[in-house]
């Protein structure tokens, strides 16, 4: 594939349904009514000069090089802001106009460098493309007046440059911080000749407000902002759509190659979850894919206490099939199992579940959504159907009532956290429901109408006195729910609602939220014509988590907000493919499509396709998996790309289990902590090499592409498909393609996809079948999925976890924006800049009470153990809460978090843990051995 | 019985004096002996008789013009507490030529009243025109300004009848009155004279435009360089408002209108209307592209009327005195009175409020006494800045918007800058791309990069530099910037400079050397 050169049209697509006849240089055209000149030339193939416009922003009209004449008008209006009108008739090329265009070059030029040759954008600057379409020929102003030429280049930021001697001053870098992203962190400073870019106030990018998403320099249309990639490599040469690895959103990016080095990751306009957009994350932090820590070769040791030894793949192989066949022949069928990973791509999931299930021989296989999104899958599937979200992204462009719960869009799904931040511009109301002041409570431009900064542990209340104002205040959709919902569950519940615990002046007492806060967000989110919910994991990784997802059903159920745009339960997915591993039937009790596994009929489907007897008793789930392996039950484990000892709670526990196990394989890109406890090693692929699909948060399927073939040697399905066979189970697949077809074949909701389709269309969203073999966005249209909603009892229980005087504050933990989860990848790019330990946010009156201060080292301890870290001090966590994140594994968060999880699917309770803080003076004990065994782990000897 | 004394607090006089010579009458009256009432009135805008004070004497308003401070204490010794000799003394205020020979319609109480007094402003009028408008309804209040021909007054000569009407007719809950009182031209003081000496008459006249358009909200942005003017208006607007005349249901009408002050930061492009907006905003003073017309989408993305404060003000009359009176002054589509400002060479410099259809050469030499270096005027500058200058040749050409434009000149806000002979206009056509350079907002390319490299093309034309090829590019570049700029700030920098080219182009030779 060659260099994909994304169009732009100049002017956002308009929103009209009707279409006018114009007529551009003669010809007829057809076009959207309210469509600008410039698209509607564009649409035609009439390419209009243009500089200040691209169909990203709205026009704004200042480069002057777009304009046209109009039949009937005096003068030239730029024909970016002007609409066109029916019958208009249009001139685009004209030798007043050719003039005109020629001589506003002359003056861009007139103070710009003349080093095209030497200039990173050269071939890729819409500057020297424009030069050249009008034909500019000389610079009679000269270059020796007032000039630009010498400002200076701001470096600071790690991933791009902004050479200020090369800004034309089309702000497009403004208005996509402000329209696009809406952090607003640039502005144009000064005035007349003397405007220029400027990041916050004369500071420069990296100390400004600027979250270093990209959206400027994808704007840019010169080598004003430039990836420091590209200034470095030169321009690429060819390119490959793919999906990027981070979050949920599940962005489609075009990988720009020179050769099989990446020169720059640019965010897809095409792209359905992302039309065009990014983050840090995506946009720059894929450097760890070729990172110098990155095993390119397998390894196996005989104890952990051992260095590794480099072996062959089919040593490795071998080598772990006979450990494993030793071990279920002492131990039992059942004593070993896998995890797969959501990072890893639907197909190569779907074959590890299957290597358990056909070649181990038992349902031991979970994945990693157990410790995230777990209670999503059983509370929505439980009261509505579908374990999934109900919306595609997009929807949230219609809802006139946002409610944000236990999620950080901002830091943790920033690329829909801006679309969701265009529309709470355009005036959607804002209810967030968080224990901290995160980002959306108030930023620029944006400020909640409502903040409920509930204790950790009290989501339940909370919504349930949410739903107890809608019900004993009339506010109920009453028709809704006749015609759509159980009426018997209805009633129950109800009756439960109305309880006097549940009334918010009882719940204030609980969760520490005003009872009129809480009387005032229901009224609001159950007024609003289109209400919608967001949660994350602010809502499951609670001992209460699947009854909370339930109470967010049932109060969107009883407000008649499900199933139409702009409304909804929308989980915000964590991992990039979490959504897919639980469809691919990664959990001990269900197959593909959610299937239980202890349901004959379906069994005996996999049965035929597969050709071997399927275990009809469930597996074991992760925490299972461990307390066996402690009791020695359990001894061998094949883990897909996750890092349980640094991402499990309660890491002793883990480490106990994980030292006690005779053969642990890892699969992943590097030795991360779970390896040091491993017994093989397989070097696994990049999302830059795979071939494959992911899922994101809205059921959308996206294809993962290869954009170079795998630096280890072997796709990761084919490392499965050998260790099967060695494991005496034959498994055939030429290519991932085929992979999907299975899938297909197997699991209703897939029926109609495969890569060849998935490539037609660009991506779809499950079901995708005979009834809807284009996919479906918004789910439960007429009828719930299970038929008539079902409305669940939500009673509170609180968690064991409690605060005393040993242990008077509580622990929530979350991420920020430039790290990911474990960071296995962003601690191995520049996104260090921004963030490089693991701090604990404490309240100041927390911190004056124990005399502590902004960046002292403090002991964090729990029940489970003790961890120290550095303390910054900010209101954005409300007194006797403390607040860390769990990136960096020298830190340790888990050592403090605890065994309690949510009564159904054992998801953690990583949100609530009562600890304790005093001023340290070293690393804990945890910390001084993860030290020590750190110096230890990860020696690799060759082997001839 | 204390005797009434005038003393202008209004900007020039202040300039030259005034507030001096208001203390220095307090005290020589107490001294003295004598009982006065002293009053700050606002300015006839006879600014060359400043500081003009007046005595009230068997009902007759006495004039002493220039009076100094140091000239009181010969004042008292004259007597002039009653109406005594003196070689400043005028006679009657109401017998002065150059007053009398004014259409007063729009500033017929400056000087008159007493600005902040708001039983004064009753006594001559004051909110007639808005019990008037109430009595008539919104559609008759739009249809008497459709009929008086009012355009608008800041410069664009837009049909101020018909934006009312657009805005009238566009739906929005929310509408808004913007009041642009950011006058930057040069040599114009015409607001600032009618806000300093009739507050309470602009508040009015924005009112009946809030009510004939159904807006309830006004904003009034006064540029930064006028201190009094916004100590004067923040008191007026807070006068009205304890009055019961501002906020909600006035005087019992059920119409709610109140009004906000905002002080503009030093731009002129902010007295562009869709910068102004912006500005009002609180985002940086930068030009929208139209349409939009603020009419439908303004201030705030609703529905506003933009008008100059002029505008707004001559509605009362025309409320009190009907449209087709309005329309009996003027000629063609140049209808009314509009507030002529003299100004730079000038012997006599003022406001003089006239009927359209004088022409520039009574004006300057009529009422403004020909230059004030006695030497032969060389070239008019009307319309500010960005105006044309007009030779001497064309002092006859009757002020009138479309006889302007046929002589590539506009009429604008009304100011008149006059030079003489000694004047080079290379150095003014200069002067119109620094000045354009210095106050371009920077959005617009044209504007941005050509007022600069318009400065230095006409440099090397002075120089003698190749002067023929940069003839040929500053013409060129004059065409760009008018044909490609988004807003008239930089659309219309090239008329002062297509107009010396045109009538002085020798002055780019003899400019060699001018300034060194």
């Amino acid at each position: 594939m060659n260099r994909v050169r994304q169009v732009d049209l100049g002017t956002p697509v308009s929103a009209s349904t009707e279409t006018v006849q114009v007529e551009i240089d003669g010809l007829p055209a057809t076009v959207k009514a309210g469509t600008s000149i410039l698209r509607a030339a564009r649409e035609s193939g009439v390419d209009i000069p243009k500089l200040c416009a691209t169909d990203s922003l709205k026009p704004f009209g200042s480069c002057r090089m777009c304009l046209v004449e109009v039949e009937g008008r005096k003068g030239y209006p730029a024909s970016c802001t002007t609409p066109i009108e029916a019958g208009m008739k249009i001139r685009t090329q004209t030798e007043a106009l050719a003039q005109l265009r020629r001589n506003v070059m002359e003056l861009y030029i007139s103070d710009h460098p003349l080093d095209c040759l030497t200039c990173s954008a050269n071939g890729d600057c819409e500057l020297q493309d424009m030069a050249g379409a009008v034909g500019l020929r000389e610079v009679r102003y000269g270059f020796d007046g007032e000039n630009h030429l010498d400002a200076p280049t701001d470096s600071s930021n790690p991933y791009f440059q902004f050479d200020a001697s090369k800004c034309i001053v089309c702000s497009r870098c403004v208005r996509a911080c402000d329209e696009v992203q809406g952090t607003f962190a640039l502005t144009i400073q000064g005035r007349g000749f003397e405007s220029k870019v400027s990041a916050g106030i004369s500071e420069d990018f990296l100390g400004s407000e600027c979250v270093s998403c990209g959206a400027c320099v994808q704007a840019c249309p010169t080598a004003t902002l430039m990836e420091k990639s590209v200034v470095d490599h030169g321009q690429p040469e060819r390119s490959v759509k793919t999906t990027c690895a981070y979050c949920g959103v599940g962005c489609s990016f075009v990988a720009e190659m020179r050769g099989d080095q990446v020169v720059r990751m640019t965010p897809d306009k095409d792209g359905q979850a992302n039309h065009g957009h990014s983050c840090v994350k995506g946009r720059f932090a894929w450097g760890y894919s070729t990172h110098r820590d990155r095993v390119l070769d397998p390894l196996i040791r005989d104890s952990i206490d051992e260095p590794w030894r480099k072996v062959s793949w089919d040593e490795a192989i071998q080598y772990t099939a006979k450990r494993f066949k030793e071990i279920q022949a002492e131990h039992g069928r059942k004593s070993i199992g896998g995890i797969t990973s959501s990072r890893c791509t639907n197909e190569e999931v779907f074959v590890v579940q299957k290597l358990v299930r056909a070649a181990m021989g038992n349902n031991n296989v979970d994945t990693c959504a157990r410790v995230c999104h777990s209670p999503t899958g059983y509370g929505l599937n439980q009261t509505l159907g579908t374990s999934a979200g109900t919306q595609p992204f997009d929807s949230v462009m219609d809802a006139d009532v946002i409610v944000v719960i236990g999620a950080n869009p901002t830091a943790a799904h920033p690329v829909f956290a801006s679309q969701m931040k265009q529309r709470l511009r355009a005036g959607a109301k804002l209810i967030v429901v968080d224990p901290r002041k995160i980002g959306l409570v108030k930023s620029a431009r944006i400020k909640a109408d409502y903040h409920l900064p509930l204790l950790p542990g009290t989501n339940v209340p909370i919504i349930n006195a949410l739903a107890h104002v809608v019900v004993s205040e009339g506010l109920a959709d009453d028709a809704y729910v006749a015609e759509r919902c159980d009426t018997d569950s209805y009633n129950a519940w109800k009756a439960m609602i109305l309880k006097p615990e549940n009334s918010p002046e009882a719940v204030a007492k609980v969760s520490g939220v005003p009872a009129d806060d809480i009387r005032e967000a229901a009224r609001l989110y159950a007024r609003a014509e289109r209400g919608a919910i967001y949660y994350g994991l602010g809502v499951t990784e609670h001992s209460q988590g699947s009854t909370m997802v339930m109470g967010m059903a049932n109060l969107a159920m009883v407000t008649g907000n499900i199933g139409f745009s702009g409304c909804g339960v929308n989980p915000l997915r964590g991992q990039n493919n979490v959504q897919g591993s639980c469809d691919m039937g990664s959990f001990p009790h269900e197959l593909p499509g959610y299937r239980p596994v202890g349901d004959d009929e379906v069994r005996g489907t996999f049965e035929k396709h597969w050709g071997v007897e399927i275990d009809p008793e469930p597996g074991f789930r992760i925490p299972n998996m461990f307390d066996e392996a402690c009791a020695g039950r359990y001894k061998g484990m094949y883990i897909q790309g996750e890092d349980v000892a640094q991402s499990d709670p309660d890491t002793h526990h883990v480490e106990a289990a994980l030292r006690n196990m005779e053969c642990v394989v890892v699969q992943d890109l590097f030795l991360n902590e779970t390896a040091k406890f491993a017994h093989v090693f397989l070097p696994g692929t990049s999302f830059l090499e795979k071939d494959g699909t992911f899922i994101n948060a809205e059921r959308r399927i996206n294809r993962v592409r290869p954009v170079m073939k795998p630096s280890q040697g072997k796709d990761e399905w084919l490392i499965t498909q050998e260790l099967a066979r060695a494991l005496g189970y034959p498994m055939n697949y030429s290519n991932a393609a085929e992979i999907m077809d299975e899938i297909a074949e197997l699991t209703p909701t897939f029926t109609n996809v495969s890569f060849k389709f998935l490539d037609e269309v660009g991506s779809v969203q499950w079901p995708c079948n005979e009834k809807a073999p284009m996919g479906t966005p918004i789910m439960h249209i007429d009828n719930f999925v299970r038929g008539k909603g079902l409305f669940i009892e939500t009673d509170y229980v609180p968690t064991e976890e409690r605060t005393n005087r040993k242990f008077p504050l509580l622990l929530t933990t979350g991420r920020i924006l430039s790290q990911y989860n474990g960071g296995a990848q962003t601690r191995r790019t520049d996104n260090m800049v921004w963030y490089d330990a693991d701090l604990l946010e404490v309240h100041p009156s927390d911190a004056e009470m124990r005399g502590i201060k902004e960046g002292d080292l403090v002991a964090l301890s729990s029940r489970k153990g003790e961890i120290s870290l550095v303390a910054t001090i900010t209101e954005r966590v409300q007194p006797g809460v403390v607040y860390t994140t769990f990136h960096n594994p020298e830190t340790g968060a888990n050592v403090v978090t605890t065994e309690h999880s949510d009564w159904a699917t054992s998801c953690p309770e990583y949100k609530v843990t009562a600890v304790q803080i005093t001023p340290a003076t070293h690393r804990s004990e945890w910390q001084h051995q993860f030290d020590e065994n750190a110096r230890k782990q990860g020696k690799i000897v060759e082997t001839t | 019985m204390a005797t009434r004394v005038y003393v202008p607090r209004e900007t020039a006089a202040v300039s030259v004096g005034a507030d001096d010579v208001a203390i220095a009458i307090a005290r020589c009256a107490k001294e003295n002996g004598e009982a006065i009432e002293l009053v700050r009135n606002g300015s006839w805008g006879a600014t060359w008789l400043e500081p003009l004070v007046e005595v009230l004497v068997d009902d007759k308003r006495i004039a002493y013009c220039n009076v100094a401070a140091g000239d009181v204490p010969a004042l008292f010794d004259a007597g002039f507490l009653h109406g005594g000799e003196h070689k400043s003394c005028l006679g009657a205020i109401n017998e002065i030529p150059y007053l009398i020979n004014q259409d007063r319609w729009t500033f017929w109480r400056c000087g008159l009243i007493e600005p902040l007094n708001i039983d004064d402003f009753r006594a001559h009028q004051g909110f007639n025109a808005f019990e008037k408008a109430v009595e008539m309804g919104a559609e008759a209040v739009i249809e008497a300004v459709k009929t008086s021909g009012l355009r608008g007054r800041g410069g664009a000569g837009f049909p101020a009848g018909i934006k009312w009407q657009t805005v009238a007719d566009t739906d929005g809950e929310q509408k808004y009155i913007a009041c642009n009182a950011d006058e930057g031209d040069s040599g114009t003081f015409s607001d600032r004279i009618l806000m300093e000496g009739d507050p309470l008459g602009l508040i009015e006249g924005m009112m009946i435009a809030g009510f004939a358009v159904g807006a309830t909200r006004g904003y009034i942005y006064l540029r930064s360089e006028y201190p009094l003017t916004h100590s004067i208006l923040s008191r007026a607007i807070e006068t009205a408002r304890s009055a019961g005349w501002l906020g909600d249901d006035i005087q019992g009408s059920g119409f709610d209108f109140d009004i906000e002050l905002h002080l503009g930061a030093g731009s002129y492009v902010c007295g562009e209307e869709t910068a102004m907006l912006e500005s009002l905003e609180g985002k940086q003073g930068i030009v929208r592209y139209k349409p939009p017309l603020p009419a439908h989408e303004g201030l705030f993305g609703k529905p506003t009327v933009v008008n100059n404060v002029v505008t707004l003000a001559s509605v009362a009359n025309i409320m009190n005195l009907g449209g087709q009176k309005y329309a009996s002054f003027g000629v063609d589509r140049s209808k009314g009175t509009l507030a002529f400002q003299l100004a730079g060479n000038i012997k006599r410099g003022g406001l003089v409020e006239k009927g359209f259809g004088i022409t520039l050469r009574e004006l300057i030499e009529d009422w403004g006494g020909g230059t004030a270096s006695g030497r032969p005027v060389k070239a008019v500058q009307v319309g500010g800045p960005l105006g044309a200058y007009i030779p001497a040749e064309q002092l006859d050409t009757p002020l009138d918007y479309e006889a302007f434009i046929e002589i590539g000149a506009m009429v604008g806000h009304g100011g008149i800058v006059v030079f003489d002979d000694t004047a080079n206009m290379a150095q003014q056509a200069r002067f119109a791309m620094e000045f354009c350079a210095i106050e371009s907002c920077g959005k617009c390319t044209p504007c941005r990069i050509g007022s600069t490299r318009g400065v230095e093309v006409i440099d090397r034309m002075v120089a003698g530099d190749a002067r023929e090829d940069n003839y040929d590019l500053l013409v060129e570049l004059c065409d760009t910037m008018e044909d490609a700029s988004l807003c008239a700030m930089g659309g219309m920098t090239p008329f002062p400079v297509r107009s010396v080219l045109k009538y002085f182009a020798e002055d780019f030779a003899s400019a060699v050397g001018a300034d060194k």
